[in-house]
């Protein structure tokens, strides 16, 4: 077996005095889906934004790719491969369309192929790319966000709730375009409270609760027994 | 008509040179969503830099120009975005704007410090050549000024519109976590804003500084016209800024050309600026209330009666032994001391409790000392009345301006201030240019209070009243409401409070404060002039008021002390006067993030003294037999103060604001954690 693209070694991490994270052991498989499933305040939010760099852990480790993460900063991770689609709408709101796809060149694909790569899957943008991205609806928003995840080509991508207060509709739709990126190989972990959804594109599941992964396997396995206790039979 | 044209180029000019400076505060802004106050005082602080390299060291004019554009300048933006103001535009703006004005005082006492007043001058670029046009001569130099204004202008254009780099500028003020995730460096983008700005600040100023001259308060001034341009394009918009700039140039040039040069329209055209700049503000359309930004502080807890009684007693005392022993000139020293903390305590109320920040506090003094003169009843009917006379012109200033918030309210005072300064104050009805009155001192009910010592000591009293008036408004309804109107004016909309009406009251009530400390000052000192209440006073007294702590009564009285030494200082040690104001500046800025200030330290220090040996020492203290028991009792009350302070430390430290050190968890998570601005 090769290396898994990511792999999480009893982490630890904490806002202040109050423990979040309690030693959460995780590994995602190259070009594999991960659902990451749990009930609120479980972790999961927290876990992103440490993968991500956006916040320091107390202890533990994180290989990304096989090399140890230490120090990064997001935006460091950002640049070597790593996309993080936070929680809410990831855009910024004062740019145009535009402006948000020309940002995404930071990660290292030219501009041209950016804006070519968004427009080409969602060809609403195009008619909307000197709109103001803050004037959009939240479907249309997360266009624009996921284009990101679809141009800069990731080795890993992070995706935080992307169906937080969008319509159903709207939510198989976005998920339909994960699907289309994991077939052209990119590793994902995926975030969600909508259980099924994101269970439906996965390989991999696991469910965290009280800060730790409390089960880990296939999606139906996972569907079967967890569901029931801890999502109390939503979704 | 050729003198017509003769004012309109003179405006275009002086427009492009504000144009420049006032583009480098809107890229700021835009980009960090800082406000430099300071701006001016940067471009002022280059300039001297400039005459330096240019006349002193004798370099030639292009090296010397480089040098600072493109080397110093830069350099002090760079430094002062990655150590001073970096993580302000997340912060209240009661923060961001203190640290400015801390930026401000600094550059201006390091200015004072390195080039003591002497007579400089800075000849225009290509001296001496001038081309005819139209009939009418213009020189190099305003032909420069004009072509580079035009190069700025559309460069600043280009850089945030068209580059990558521009739009991470503006997309960091939006969320720069957003920015980092998509792998630019928020941090990196604001310092280059910082040194493109300052570098914008150090063109305005050479070129200005011919015209205008190497004088400190002249080029500090030139940011209030970049402050009148850049708002007419609400601090975004730089196209508009522009349009402004020129037509603020227009206007002081026919001001300066068609005013007639008596009467008080004569001294409109030092204010033209400030007035453009207040109607632009009052033109402004309504503010928008930000949902979701709770900005609390943690304020200094409040104390109990008890302690305030007995501290308010023992100030009192100590004040009517002090003032015994002093002779005349300390005595004065003493008094305007205790002025200047009843004008902290106006701001302690203000500030500290309201979160706004008035730069006109100095000259609400101005408005109570002028009223109590004009007056002329000097008996407690007087005093109230000049102190109503400050609160009417307080709520004067805040009216206009009912619709805006924060940053607008505090430049809407600046602006205010600085009409009062250069044109009220001077005007014949009140002190006259240059000129004083006399005031007689204060008679209560019947009895004139004439010895210096006795006024000083009434002073006292009337600083204590305040104080424990200020302490019982707080802990009631109408301080929590004041409280809960700082954190958030959203959620306080949603429980139906109008926040305008109530600031209005809330600015009327700190002018008034105000006004009664200078219808105090006047009476002690006995001849007041406008020179004593010049706007500059505001900055200083601001920074101090925050540097003692500006959330309770002990600071107020601590920076009272320290702002009345702060000239005596300066006059005892000439040598280094700039120097002090660098020193409390950088006070300011290491504590604007905490405004409990020093007092909060000492508050700390006390229950600390308390916890360690509090209850041993009350054990030693035998109980008097007093009938009744009153004094059992206060000791029961001190001692259920103790535990009360033990247990507040405890909470504070348990949601990680109290900064004991066994307490925090691990070495890891310090201050990254503590998103509460209020810090540690």
């Amino acid at each position: 077996m090769s290396v898994p693209i990511l792999e999480i070694v009893d982490l630890h991490a904490a806002y202040g005095r109050i423990e979040v994270l309690r030693g959460v052991n995780l590994s995602v498989p190259k070009g594999a889906v991960m659902a990451l499933l749990g009930p609120n305040g479980a972790g999961k939010s927290t876990l992103v934004k440490v993968i991500s760099g956006q916040k320091k852990p107390t202890s533990g480790d994180i290989h990304l790719g096989g090399v140890h993460v230490r120090t990064g900063g997001p935006e460091e991770l950002a640049r070597l491969g790593l996309c993080t689609i936070p929680e809410g709408r990831s855009v910024f709101p004062n740019l145009t369309v535009e402006e948000n796809l020309l940002l995404m060149s930071y990660a290292g694909v030219p501009a041209e192929a950016v804006l070519e790569t968004a427009f080409a899957y969602f060809p609403r943008l195009k008619e909307r790319r000197k709109q103001l991205a803050g004037t959009m609806s939240g479907g249309e928003q997360q266009m624009v966000a996921m284009s990101r995840a679809l141009a800069s080509d990731p080795a890993l991508l992070l995706l935080d709730e992307l169906s937080m207060g969008l319509a159903p509709l709207i939510v198989d739709e976005l998920y339909e375009t994960v699907g289309r990126i994991t077939e052209t190989g990119v590793s994902i972990l995926c975030i969600e409270q909508f259980a099924r959804t994101a269970l439906k594109i996965s390989d991999y599941a696991a469910v965290m609760s009280g800060g730790r992964v409390v089960a880990t396997g296939e999606p139906d396995e996972i569907l079967e027994t967890m569901s029931d206790v801890i999502l109390g039979g939503a979704a | 008509m050729s003198s017509f044209l003769a004012f309109t180029i003179f405006g275009l000019v002086s427009g492009a040179a504000y144009a420049i400076a006032a583009s480098g505060l809107v890229l700021t802004y835009s980009t960090t969503r800082v406000f430099n106050i300071a701006h001016g005082a940067l471009g002022m602080l280059l300039s001297f830099v400039f005459w330096d390299f240019s006349v002193r060291q004798g370099m030639p004019t292009l090296l010397a120009l480089f040098l600072v554009l493109f080397v110093v300048a830069p350099a002090i933006g760079w430094f002062l975005q990655r150590f001073v103001a970096r993580g302000l535009g997340d912060a209240p703006v009661s923060v961001s704007l203190v640290v400015t004005v801390a930026i401000l005082v600094a550059t201006l006492g390091l200015a004072q410090q390195v080039w003591p007043p002497e007579a400089r001058s800075v000849q225009p670029f290509f001296a001496g050549t001038s081309y005819e046009m139209f009939g009418f001569f213009i020189t190099a130099h305003q032909i420069i000024t004009i072509v580079l204004s035009l190069v700025v202008a559309v460069g600043l254009y280009v850089l945030l519109n068209r580059t990558r780099i521009g739009t991470a500028m503006r997309a960091s003020v939006d969320n720069p976590e957003l920015l980092k995730l998509f792998g630019g460096q928020p941090e990196r983008v604001a310092a280059l804003s910082w040194a493109i700005g300052t570098s914008l600040a150090a063109l305005a100023g050479v070129l200005l500084v011919s015209t205008v001259g190497l004088d400190y308060f002249a080029l500090l001034l030139l940011v209030i016209n970049a402050f009148a341009a850049a708002i007419l394009g609400r601090l975004q918009n730089l196209p508009l800024t522009f349009v402004g700039a020129m037509a603020l140039g227009l206007v002081t040039s026919y001001a300066s050309g068609y005013l007639p040069t008596d009467g008080l329209l004569n001294s409109v055209r030092n204010v033209v600026p400030a007035l453009f700049l207040f109607a632009v503000i009052v033109l402004m359309p309504q503010a928008q209330l930000r949902i979701g930004q709770v900005k609390g502080i943690v304020s200094a807890p409040l104390p109990s009666p008890f302690k305030a009684l007995s501290w308010s007693g023992a100030l009192l005392l100590g004040v009517a032994l002090v003032a015994g022993a002093l002779s005349e000139a300390n005595l004065l020293l003493v008094g305007t001391a205790a002025t200047y903390a009843i004008v902290m305590l106006s701001l302690v109320l203000l500030t500290g409790y309201g979160g706004h920040v008035s730069l006109a506090q100095i000259t609400f003094v101005g408005v109570g000392a002028l009223a109590y003169i004009k007056i002329d009843s000097p008996n407690l009917v007087g005093l109230l009345l000049a102190g109503l006379v400050a609160a009417g012109v307080g709520a004067l200033v805040a009216l206009p301006v009912i619709r805006l918030t924060g940053l607008y309210l505090a430049l809407a005072t600046l602006a205010f201030a600085v009409i009062m300064d250069r044109m009220i104050f001077q005007a014949d009805f009140a002190f006259g240019f240059n000129g004083s009155l006399s005031a007689e001192r204060l008679s209560i009910l019947g009895y004139q209070v004439d010895s210096t010592a006795g006024y000083v000591w009434v002073m006292a009293v009337f600083f204590v009243l305040m104080g424990l008036a200020l302490l019982v408004v707080r802990a009631g309804p109408l301080g929590r409401m004041l409280v809960a109107l700082r954190d958030s004016p959203a959620a306080c909309g949603t429980l139906g409070l109008d926040q305008r009406w109530f600031r209005v009251g809330l600015f009327a009530a700190s002018a008034g404060m105000a006004g009664i400390a200078g219808a105090l000052y006047a009476g002690l000192r006995g001849t007041v002039g406008a020179a004593e209440f010049q706007f500059f006073g505001s900055f200083t007294l601001l920074l101090l008021a925050v540097v003692f702590g500006v959330t309770s009564v002990t600071g107020a009285a601590l920076g009272g002390v320290g702002l009345m030494m702060l000239p005596v200082l300066q006059a005892d040690y000439p040598g280094i006067a700039g120097l002090f104001f660098v020193v409390i500046a950088v006070g300011a800025i290491l504590l604007a993030r905490d405004p409990n200030g020093l007092a909060n330290q000492l508050f700390r220090l006390g229950r600390l003294l308390d916890r360690r040996f509090g209850n041993r020492i009350r054990e030693r203290i035998p109980v008097l037999p007093v009938p009744g028991g009153s004094l059992g009792g206060m000791r029961e009350q001190a001692r259920a103060e103790h535990d009360a302070n033990a247990a507040a430390d405890q909470s504070l430290t348990t949601v990680g604001l109290g900064g004991g050190a066994a307490t925090t968890p691990g070495p890891d998570q310090g201050p990254a954690e503590n998103k509460e601005p209020a810090g540690v």
